[in-house]
């Protein structure tokens, strides 16, 4: 058993545990935008940094992949994280602004502004689908290509793929599909209903120009559209 | 060469760690690209998921998924190179190509690259088009370069070509000098070994110029045969480098005089050579 602080708080946890499960267990809330619980952590949204180590030791880890040490000293709400959290919200907003979570997130962190250079990402690279495709659907189907700045998710080959088993899980997963699916008006969602495979925006003849991440989607797969079609 | 080959190189490369690479080098110089066929018959014999052979292929420059152009120019711009104006090399070529680098010409006939040091950075800015090294290269010579290659780069005038440079070099083992002043070639020493293929044993007496392919030999061996190549002083035999670049066969590593290495292949025919200016 591993004996740390968090928040000046003792806590006794097990070997291999991470810094967020921890303070979880103790009930202090990490923002966190690229964990699942049931995937393996990633650590790319950086969102859930916490501030470890004393004085000029002190930085910033992410919580998601740090694993708890022995005598620890972790904050997870010092000015130094929140200033960082925002930051990085900031800047999630700058790539894909359309993204419901993220705009959820940004909201409930008091981030009133966007300084950066206005683009619309359709993916945050978050990794999650992947995962979701691995971990739990054990199909491997969808995975990053690339690199740099045109690294990308998709199929090999942006085809069909064969080992996809259409359970939409990538896309349900997704933070940066939702809003896309549901437009800015839930109530009037376009679809949201990947995940039951029989979303309405494959009934509407126009799509605008929301154009959706899934290339081929799961979808457009059945109703044999290509995304660049719609 | 076909896709049914492709088992046989997975086979040889399956127990190395990081095989991968390795797998997907050989096939592409076995193809001069990766075709969408071999990648997916790679994945099916290494028994890994097509998406990671596929975020492998296209995470590393070095692999291509669409087939290259005739010659392929590569432009360093390295950081020496970058200071001494590979930039503008670049763009001149990008201009006078009409293609991005990564890109092939619509005739197929170029591909254009940019590569991050060649390792020959004293010679920058550097520009390497189908094995060739033209060094000290500037905008104003990139249509000499591109002219030359469309003619033809084997053909050229030795003496008048800048690109060319005498090397001097001994063997890695006893690092007796191989040079032959005896019997120029090209207007130079030569480089003098023994070459043993079958029954035969003879020398072979290589042009030291950097870039020139021009060779003699005691007896002749067919075009295609992977030499075993040995020191004329210590007779060991010369091996131990890497995978050509060009067919694969083990390379042959000699030591170059004021530091470095350069490799070449010891497939008839073949012109795989890799330098390493140390
Ligand atoms: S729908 Fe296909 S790509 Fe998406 S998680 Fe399921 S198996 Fe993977
Ligand atoms: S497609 Fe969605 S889930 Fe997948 S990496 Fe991009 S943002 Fe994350
Ligand atoms: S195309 Fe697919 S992912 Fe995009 S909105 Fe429609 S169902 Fe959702
Ligand atoms: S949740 Fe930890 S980095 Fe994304
Ligand atoms: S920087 Fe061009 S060869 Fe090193």
């Amino acid at each position: 058993m591993i004996n740390l602080k968090i928040n000046g708080l003792p806590v006794m946890v097990e070997e291999g545990t991470t810094l967020l499960e921890a303070a979880k267990f103790l009930g202090f809330p990490i923002p966190t935008l690229c964990y699942m619980e049931g995937l393996s952590p990633y650590g790319a949204c950086r969102l859930c940094v916490v501030e470890i180590g004393e004085g000029s030791k002190a930085k910033l880890v992410t919580s998601c992949t740090y694993l708890a040490e022995e005598g620890l000293q972790v904050r997870t709400a010092s000015s130094r994280v929140v200033r960082a959290r925002k930051m990085i919200l900031e800047l999630h907003l700058a790539s894909c602004p359309q993204s419901k979570t993220i705009q959820d997130l940004a909201a409930a962190h008091d981030v009133r502004q966007q300084r950066f250079r206005q683009e619309y990402e359709d993916c945050i690279l978050c990794g999650l689908c992947v995962r979701m495709c691995e971990e739990q659907m054990m199909a491997k189907a969808i995975g990053f290509r690339n690199r740099g700045q045109n690294r990308s998710i998709g199929t090999p080959f942006d085809i069909k793929s064969e080992q996809c088993r259409l359970c939409g899980g990538c896309i349900y997963v997704c933070p940066a599909c939702q809003l896309r699916c549901t437009y800015n008006e839930p109530d009037k969602a376009i679809c949201g209903a990947c995940a039951n495979l029989s979303p309405p925006c494959v009934e509407k003849e126009e799509f605008d120009d929301m154009m959706c991440y899934m290339d081929p989607c799961v979808a457009c797969e059945i109703t044999g559209k290509k995304n660049s079609e719609k | 060469m076909t896709t049914d080959e492709i088992p046989a190189i997975v086979e040889r490369h399956l127990d190395d760690q990081g095989g991968l690479i390795s797998i997907l080098e050989e096939v592409q110089a076995k193809f001069g690209y990766l075709p969408a066929d071999a990648l997916t018959i790679v994945a099916e014999t290494t028994k890994r998921p097509l998406v990671d052979i596929y975020g492998v292929a296209t995470f590393y420059r070095a692999f291509s998924l669409t087939p290259r152009g005739e010659h392929l120019v590569s432009v360093c711009v390295g950081t020496a190179c970058h200071v001494r104006g590979a930039p503008r090399v670049a763009a001149e070529f990008e201009r006078q190509l009409d293609v991005k680098p990564g890109e092939t010409t619509p005739d197929r006939k170029f591909t254009l690259e940019t590569v991050n040091c060649l390792g020959a950075c004293a010679l920058g800015p550097v520009v390497v088009v189908d094995g060739h090294y033209f060094s000290h290269v500037n905008a104003s010579k990139v249509r000499e370069i591109i002219e030359k290659t469309r003619e033809g780069l084997d053909k050229i005038e030795i003496k008048t070509d800048r690109r060319i440079f005498p090397v001097e070099v001994s063997c890695s083992r006893c690092n007796h000098s191989l040079m032959d002043p005896e019997h120029p070639i090209d207007g130079f020493p030569s480089v003098k070994i023994t070459q043993s293929f079958g029954q035969q044993h003879g020398w072979l007496r290589l042009s030291s110029l950097y870039g020139s392919y021009n060779i003699e030999e005691e007896y002749k061996t067919p075009y295609d045969t992977v030499l075993h190549l040995f020191c004329p002083h210590c007779h060991t035999e010369l091996i131990g480098g890497s995978d050509c670049p060009e067919c694969g066969a083990q390379m042959v590593p000699l030591i170059l005089r004021g530091g470095g290495t350069v490799q070449i292949c010891p497939r008839r025919g073949c012109k795989g050579h890799i330098l390493d200016v140390g």
